[in-house]
């Protein structure tokens, strides 16, 4: 169990690695911007290329922090929700509603205001449909909202191939984007950021009931958790945090599984320090791979999806080779 | 229990209290109008076949489930009004089985019954730890505070959700099969540790057994569970006899005295 001197220096490394995202973000690209020159632009000073920093390279630094962030805090509360650790973001089926309404919205050739809104009420669409089949009778079993959760996700995955296969061409690049998860058109990166803000804000008074959750249902009842409503109030904000972060950047796979497993294997399973150092590891994560992701091909950009996805696979297969021992 | 104790159990409201409590599994009767009350100190066992309702009674007991009908008192209250954190400050439940999902250290996994003791900013001091280390060493973990649980075995793994429970620190302990994954030696330990709480800090003690030689010989009343809705209820002496017991379990048993003490052997 972390002290709280040591949760503090844990946060502290964990935010300087967030601003070395951010400097190489903002630094690296096509036209190099020598780190003097972006922290001049930052500050307000008139330098050459300071435009390209602040308008072009910040909003999407901000979008790919937050979407990391976003998801990463997804990941750990349904990690600790379904008591299991492969448990990510997408696995209850908001990533597959989310690319069922924006797959239509491309479908009906909407601009990128009309995709959002559609994957945003997809997304809660299919949370709602979710917890009301898996809520049913009252009975709430981690195993019963697993399985409608992976069933509606199959079903969204079936109308998104429908859509995909009755595609015109023009259409189908636009599309595999978004599925991908792709950070180039991403609107108001501050609305992000402040739901990213809120819902940390909201789910760290519970953290040492979180704790608790993760040692099964009775057990928490019994040690004097309010388990009913810990369940819909982290179901809840799981949910909404992971619409908001897929409505801005599509599916980016991977973050809100690996990065909950990498910070848990550094510092232990205390949510108090797992869920903050879980934000700040997968926006830094993201904002650095979406730097590569529009590098390392350049002028070619590729789905920062594509790159977490490079990222997490070999990653993830480490973690489990070492968890079998 | 004398007169007196039970005069003294009169006035202060009992520790747990049963009223008219019926429980079913289905539509399969665990009890029907139950009614018991449990003073400080005092120690009753449940004893039935497996698939009786013992543990489904044992958790309706904690309130983990809501009786079919009736209501379960702690000292006067009923878990509604209590609320989640009051009652786990004063009932702790030893759960059946123990799954984890995730990592975590023994003495993380202790701690975890300081809970409803800290507020909602606390984080776990230094006396919470030592309660914690103090709870390990009882149950014979000390020196294993840093082994991650998914390591244990289960012998191990019972004896440390013993220990959580003893960092919980209640007044009043609801065990569902205590002894399970134990050995011998270590079946007598917890339950002379758990007599040692009744007798020295008064707690109250309701216990799922499979033996009734040992409940006969660490209990004063036992609750005998027959899976039809029938419960019987008295003090072990009289309650726990060859015939009774050979009905309860479905198979002819035979009572044998060895230094004093009873033991019930299949016949």
């Amino acid at each position: 169990m972390p002290t709280r001197r040591r949760a503090a220096l844990v946060l502290a490394v964990l935010a300087l690695l967030g601003a070395a995202s951010f400097a190489a973000a903002l630094a690296v690209g096509s036209i190099p911007v020598p780190l003097a020159d972006v922290v001049a632009a930052l500050s307000g000073a008139p330098v050459d290329h300071a435009a390209i920093v602040l308008d072009l390279r910040l909003p999407r630094a901000l979008a790919g922090f937050a979407c990391g962030g976003l998801l990463a805090l997804a990941g750990a509360l349904m990690q600790v929700l379904l008591r299991n650790p492969l448990a990510d973001p997408y696995v209850l089926g908001i990533s597959g509603g989310a690319g069922v309404g924006a797959m239509l919205a491309i479908l009906l050739g909407l601009a990128t205001a009309g995709i959002n809104g559609f994957a945003f009420i997809g997304a809660l669409a299919a949370m709602l449909v979710v917890f009301g089949l898996a809520h049913g009778d009252g009975a709430w079993t981690q195993t019963r909202l697993l399985l409608t959760g992976v069933i509606v996700a199959a079903g969204c995955g079936a109308l998104v191939a429908l859509m995909l296969s009755i595609a015109p061409e023009h259409k189908l690049r636009g599309m595999l984007f978004w599925l991908m998860g792709d950070l180039s058109q991403t609107g108001a990166p501050w609305i992000a950021l402040g739901i990213l803000g809120a819902a940390l804000l909201a789910a760290m008074p519970f953290a040492r009931e979180l704790n608790l959750l993760a040692r099964g249902h009775d057990t928490a009842q019994a040690l004097g958790v309010d388990v009913r409503r810990l369940r819909y109030a982290v179901y809840a904000i799981a949910s909404l945090v992971t619409a908001v972060a897929v409505t801005s950047a599509g599916s980016i796979g991977f973050v809100g599984l690996i990065v909950p497993h990498l910070v848990r294997l550094a510092i232990g399973n205390d949510q108090r320090l797992l869920l903050p150092a879980s934000v700040l590891a997968g926006g830094a994560l993201l904002t650095f791979a979406d730097m590569l992701a529009r590098t390392v091909v350049a002028p070619q950009q590729l789905p920062v999806g594509v790159l977490t996805a490079l990222i997490g696979v070999p990653v993830f297969l480490f973690l489990l080779a070492r968890h079998r021992q | 229990m004398s007169a007196a104790q039970a005069n003294a159990g009169l006035r202060v409201a009992p520790l747990i209290e049963a009223r008219d409590l019926d429980v079913a599994i289905g539509s399969h009767a665990v009890c029907r109008d139950l009614n018991f009350s449990l003073a400080s100190g005092e120690r009753l066992a449940i004893l039935g076949r497996n698939g009786a309702g013992k543990s489904t009674l044992l958790s309706v007991l904690a309130g983990l489930r809501p009786p079919d009908a009736g209501e379960v008192l702690l000292g006067g209250s009923d878990y509604a009004a209590l609320g989640p954190r009051e009652s786990a400050k004063r009932r702790g439940w030893l759960p059946q089985r123990h799954s984890d999902a995730f990592a975590s250290t023994v003495l993380e996994t202790a701690l975890i019954g300081r809970h409803p003791h800290l507020g909602r900013w606390d984080w776990e001091s230094k006396k919470d730890a030592e309660i914690a280390r103090g709870a390990l060493a009882a149950v014979g973990l000390a020196g294993m505070e840093a082994r991650d649980v998914q390591t244990l075995s289960g012998g191990e793994r019972q004896r440390l959700a013993i220990a959580t429970l003893l960092t919980q620190a209640t007044p009043l302990y609801l065990l569902d099969e205590p002894l399970a994954h134990l050995d011998l030696n270590h079946q007598i330990a917890v339950l002379d540790l758990f007599a040692g709480a009744a007798r020295d800090c008064h707690a109250g003690l309701i216990m799922v057994l499979h033996e009734p030689g040992l409940a006969d010989r660490y209990c004063d009343r036992a609750l005998l569970v027959y899976g039809d809705g029938r419960c019987e209820l008295g003090t072990c002496r009289e309650l726990l006899t060859a015939d009774r017991l050979g009905e309860l379990y479905g198979h002819p048993l035979r009572e044998v005295e060895a230094d004093g003490r009873r033991w019930f052997i299949p016949a």
